[in-house]
């Protein structure tokens, strides 16, 4: 196993959405400084954006928007839990962001006057910017890699960070995935962009990589931030979605309900006012299907055959365009059938939910020199869009704290453990198979970890999860695709007992289903009103802790507060 | 240790006709995220290696000759 040494000025671990364009605003910035953008897969295709996006979901366009409207409105929806400068240093940025693709060849729709389509999906306000030709999204975003001079290194799977004097980020270790060799990556700024822990809970299919989220994103930047000493937030607020059964990919809901799709029970009532994705929201679903009234459908048979021939032009040519091919094989049609309705496993995701490394107003964690963007940072329903801020607003950061400052010296004995851990599983003369350790601690995370949560389930979990962290010396890797395998079951199983640390933790409900502990009924202000943050405590173990809500920028009013939880129809509304 | 070899239906199908890997064409196994499809040295042609497909086409939108066709894995069908 050759070692390959490098340096970078700037190192972007994670080439989806946000990396990129930290990448490419780093040099903007600075187009001297050396700026390496590591990816596990390969920069034009990799990312929960691999084959684009279908539409922008929060979108602050003057006339329809302002700032302060969309922070009071994720504020609401994340029942309080914000960080409200975080959330208005993508709120400011949301129109020059989305101006600025626009001049690069992204497509947003536009009504007849050249203006920005902007449709209502949210329970309060419109943020909603259909993209129905937004798959070609990477390529546009690859054509500026290039221009900028980004330097791209594909199939680097990175497995921990190096940690310099200071507790400071001094670059990262990685393994490539073809060819076996260990990379190690000094750098004076590291910025993680590395997505969800999108291979947390297994889906009902059983398939290991029928995931909701990209199966690539397997939480490795949740368990290299925490390693490195970051904090984390809000891991108790799961990342849970109604996606089509079995297909476990999204509906979708906000491109259908602005041409007048709609989610419906079994009897065909309406039950739920607003689609957008919100914990309270998915609670309501959650009743539906566990209380009597299920299975739960999204409704277009309604629709004009016109109407629906736009939405199959969307919805099966873009983000997840094999949707079109699942319908087909099970012979359903939006003009005569339901689509059958079901909720995914667990995941970790701050750009859905709110669970990620926490960053502040600057995309800064914690931890000096390290920064977060993107799903991994928790930053609440951040989406693509504020994946691309938070990374605009990480690299442009970066450039400042490296200015005048060198490579952060690190003990060269993190490097050799590092090695021993990696390639272990491939020197092992025989073991476990990596597919089929991960496919029991899944399953775990479905029987202990999903809501509704209860204390002697997690705690049992947590025993399980122990268990299979003593079968971690046992893995065995033939080759290093098989590695990289290995190493993920190592995050996803750090991933699993921090979100059951978080949630034992917090005990009140909150976020709807994302939070719903059956013995704390209900949101407890007094006692919660605050964030819960993770960390490796000295003992080598998570370390959970409260941290202060800061003052609001934009008061809420009471009248205000609770309106994401009046979601359901007080009649059963038949349409 | 022994193991056992468990059996996969394939779900990404490549056109041994239209494949021109054996040219070195490598679009496909370049892009695809799970990093699941390699050339096949017996036949110059590529094949799915690894059970790990995420459905998600860049190999079947990518391919120059319009060799590859994916389908949903058995178990999500």
């Amino acid at each position: 196993m050759e070692t390959r040494h490098i340096d970078a000025d700037i190192l972007v671990i994670g080439g989806g959405t946000a990396g990129p364009i930290a990448a490419i605003k780093a040099k903007a910035k600075n187009p001297q400084l050396k700026v390496l953008l590591l990816d596990k897969a390969n920069v034009k295709r990799a990312g929960a954006i691999a084959e684009g996006m279908d539409s922008v979901n929060n979108a602050i366009v003057p006339g329809y928007a302002t700032p302060e409207q969309y922070v009071k409105e994720i504020t609401i929806a994340n029942d309080g839990i914000v960080n409200q400068a975080a959330i208005n240093a993508y709120a400011v940025r949301s129109y020059a962001m989305i101006r600025e693709l626009d001049e690069w060849g992204v497509k947003f729709e536009k009504d007849e006057t050249g203006d920005y389509a902007v449709k209502k999906v949210h329970h309060l306000g419109a943020y909603v910017l259909p993209m129905p030709e937004g798959y070609d999204v990477k390529k546009v975003i690859f054509r500026q890699l290039r221009k900028h001079g980004v330097q791209v290194s594909n199939r680097l799977v990175t497995t921990r960070l190096l940690v310099g004097e200071g507790g400071r980020a001094a670059g990262a270790m990685a393994l490539d995935s073809r060819s076996g060799e260990f990379a190690v990556i000094r750098a004076r700024a590291v910025v993680l962009c590395t997505g969800a822990a999108g291979r947390l809970g297994l889906p009902s299919s059983g398939y290991l990589f029928g995931t909701y989220e990209n199966p690539t994103n397997a939480g490795d930047g949740y368990s290299m931030a925490y390693h490195a000493g970051a904090e984390l937030s809000g891991l108790e607020c799961f990342q849970i979605n109604p996606l089509i059964k079995d297909y476990n990919g999204p509906a979708c809901a906000y491109v259908t309900g602005p041409f007048g799709g709609y989610t419906v029970n079994a009897k065909g009532e309406r039950f739920i006012k607003s689609d957008y994705w919100s914990g309270q929201m998915m609670l309501e679903f959650w009743r539906e299907l566990e209380g009597g009234n299920g299975p739960v459908f999204l409704k277009l048979d309604h629709l004009a055959d016109e109407t629906v021939t736009r939405i199959e032009n969307v919805l099966h040519v873009t983000e997840r365009p094999t949707r079109g091919r699942f319908h087909e094989g099970r012979g359903t049609d939006y003009r005569s059938d339901l689509v059958e309705m079901h909720i995914s496993e667990i995941g970790l995701c701050g750009g859905h939910s709110a669970s990620g490394v926490w960053v502040d107003e600057h995309a800064r964690t914690t931890v000096p020199g390290l920064y977060a963007a993107g799903d991994l940072c928790n930053v609440a329903h951040n989406y693509m869009l504020g994946a691309m801020v938070y990374g605009q607003i990480a690299g442009e950061d970066a450039v400042d704290f490296i200015a005048g400052r060198d490579f952060a010296a690190f003990d060269a004995a993190q490097v050799e453990r590092e090695r021993e851990r990696v390639f272990a599983p491939l020197l092992r003369e025989d073991g476990l198979a990596p597919t089929q350790v991960e496919y029991k601690l899944r399953r775990m995370v479905n029987d202990y970890l999903q809501p509704p949560k209860v204390t002697r389930k997690m705690e049992i979990g947590l025993q399980r999860f122990a268990e299979i962290r003593a079968d971690l010396g046992r893995l065995k890797a033939n080759n290093p695709h098989e590695l990289m395998r290995a190493m993920e079951v190592y995050a996803i199983l750090d991933c699993a007992e921090l979100a059951a640390a978080a949630s034992l933790y917090r005990t009140e409900s909150r976020w709807g289903l994302y939070h719903y502990r059956v013995e704390y009924e209900g949101r407890n202000d007094a006692d919660w009103f605050a964030f819960v943050q993770v960390r490796k405590g000295a003992d080598g173990r998570p370390e959970c802790f409260k941290r202060e809500v800061p003052p609001y920028l934009y008061p809420i009013d009471a009248a205000e507060r609770d309106a994401y939880d009046r979601l359901r129809f007080e009649q059963p509304a038949t349409v | 240790m022994s193991v056992i070899v468990n059996q996969s239906v394939v779900s990404v199908i490549v056109d041994h006709d239209k494949c021109i890997a054996g040219k070195g064409c490598r679009v496909c196994i370049d892009v695809c995220p799970t990093d699941i499809l390699a050339l096949d040295p017996q036949d110059g042609k590529v094949k799915m290696v690894y059970d790990e497909c995420w459905y998600c086409l860049p190999c079947e939108h990518d391919c120059p000759t319009k060799a590859i066709h994916v389908e949903i894995p058995y178990l999500l069908r």
